[in-house]
């Protein structure tokens, strides 16, 4: 069986989830602040404490270690965060020039100083430095919230390319239903006592 | 030994200075003779008694009366190193982690020293054995309480970043690299100074003492550089293991951050030195 399965994962009281997102598929999730969208990323991530089983594609999260398990199933927090002075300093190899040109930055963004940065500069560096490890799975947290209209297209693209590619698996959180419907084939709500909910 | 003798009569001129500095104070309002002549009454009370009771051990070589003092001395360290994090392990890590890192540094470094250093017969005879420790351990607890209060206290304040790089797919050793290495550095940084000033700046308590008690410079250095090389290293491998034993507790088995779990602050810590 290929994609993300969730079988009874439960977490902080929430859930059981039982569902899969299949290869190439992107769900869409919406819901209230505070219903735990981040929270179910996060789980999903390996980065809560679980019940219940995570499977992608044949291999089981418990089959490998945390680390291994996040470096495939990657999950992007919605405010990205920066520990060294230069941008380049956070990626282990310079990511290609076509991904630089896709997203709309300078080439010579990686010697640039990481407070130099804009908001919406650091969210599109996110998503670059997330795709560093060549995820099996994506788990976005908002991934366009903090950019402007022309700029959301253009990552709105380049990250469906990447899954058309990768043939994988994404789950996209997003309070913007007009997005969830460009990107996403399915749609989910969590409602606010964690429950969720499929929209057609 | 031909230290000239000290009595009762050569401590109270030297106590004059420090009345006539009490009523200095008194004279400027600086309501500070209270707590002087109190910490100065406890320096005259606390060393006595330990002046009789080291009396006592130094005289009967008795394995088991120094293993109870080593042991008093380590839980005095221990309970010191405790009391200085900001942020403590929750349960009795708080203070097993610095007091076992530091027992298995100094302890084992002391043992070394006597059997193939010094080579004391017996090895535990109280003259060598009771100061050495309590050098190893006075600079050991120093380092250790620098640097686990610097990385517990470190990794409290950062620790947004550290998910974000466990999310990224780093290992938890990888994800807090840069604070533990800052922390080691921060435990050792005092030691390292006191090496690199001695002898040009300070002259260091044991050193001066040993050539006050009569003992010719060149003995007094030799143990000197004995004592610096041992402070070090125990300082050293002390400080390791205690940021080891923390960092294991501030991640579970799947490498995620349990620092709100196992952990918690204290608000007004850190008013001793």
């Amino acid at each position: 069986m290929k994609g993300l399965r969730l079988e009874n994962l439960s977490f902080l009281e929430r859930g059981p989830y039982t569902f899969t997102v299949e290869s190439g598929q992107v769900l869409g999730l919406h819901g209230a602040s505070g219903a735990g969208k981040t929270l179910l990323l996060r789980a999903i991530a390996d980065l809560e404490s679980h019940d219940g089983h995570l499977w992608l594609d044949q291999t089981a999260c418990s089959e490998l270690s945390g680390p291994q398990w996040r470096r495939r199933v990657a999950y992007l927090p919605a405010e990205s965060l920066w520990w060294y002075d230069r941008v380049g300093q956070h990626f282990s190899a310079a990511p290609e020039s076509v991904w630089l040109q896709q997203l709309g930055l300078a080439a010579e963004v990686m010697d640039w100083e990481v407070n130099r940065l804009s908001t919406g500069e650091k969210q599109r560096l996110a998503i670059l430095r997330l795709l560093q490890n060549r995820p099996h799975a994506l788990l976005l947290d908002e991934p366009t919230a903090s950019l402007d209209q022309g700029s959301i297209g253009r990552v709105e693209e380049f990250i469906l390319s990447y899954l058309r590619q990768n043939s994988a698996p994404a789950i996209w959180v997003s309070h913007d239903p007009v997005q969830l419907a460009r990107v996403a084939a399915r749609r989910m709500e969590i409602l606010a006592g964690g429950e969720m909910r499929e929209q057609a | 030994m031909n230290v000239i003798p000290l009595g009762a009569f050569e401590l109270s001129l030297a106590s004059l200075l420090v009345f006539l500095l009490a009523f200095l104070s008194y004279w400027h309002r600086l309501e500070i003779e209270r707590p002087l002549l109190i910490a100065a009454l406890r320096t005259v009370v606390q060393l006595s008694l330990i002046g009789l009771v080291l009396n006592v051990v130094f005289t009967t070589v008795n394995f088991y009366l120094v293993a109870l003092i080593w042991s008093v001395m380590l839980t005095a360290a221990g309970w010191e190193v405790m009391s200085r994090q900001k942020v403590r392990v929750k349960g009795a890590g708080r203070f097993f982690i610095g007091t076992s890192s530091m027992m298995v540094s100094s302890f084992s470094i002391m043992v070394l020293t006597l059997t193939l250093v010094i080579k004391v017969d017996p090895w535990y005879s109280p003259r060598y054995a009771i100061p050495i420790l309590g050098m190893l351990l006075g600079n050991t607890m120093n380092g250790v309480a620098l640097a686990m209060n610097t990385f517990s206290g470190l990794a409290w304040s950062r620790w947004q970043v550290i998910e974000q790089r466990l999310a990224l797919g780093e290992t938890s050793v990888e994800a807090i690299d840069d604070i533990w290495r800052e922390s080691v550095r921060t435990g050792l940084i005092p030691i390292i100074n006191s090496m690199a000033a001695a002898g040009l700046v300070s002259l260091p308590g044991m050193m001066t003492g040993q050539i006050l008690a009569g003992n010719t410079a060149g003995e007094a250095v030799r143990y000197q550089i004995l004592i610096m090389f041992m402070i070090s290293s125990g300082t050293g491998f002390g400080v390791i293991l205690s940021l080891w034993l923390v960092r294991r507790k501030m991640f579970d088995a799947r490498e995620r951050l349990r620092l709100r779990e196992s952990f918690y602050r204290i608000e007004s810590a850190g008013s001793k030195k």
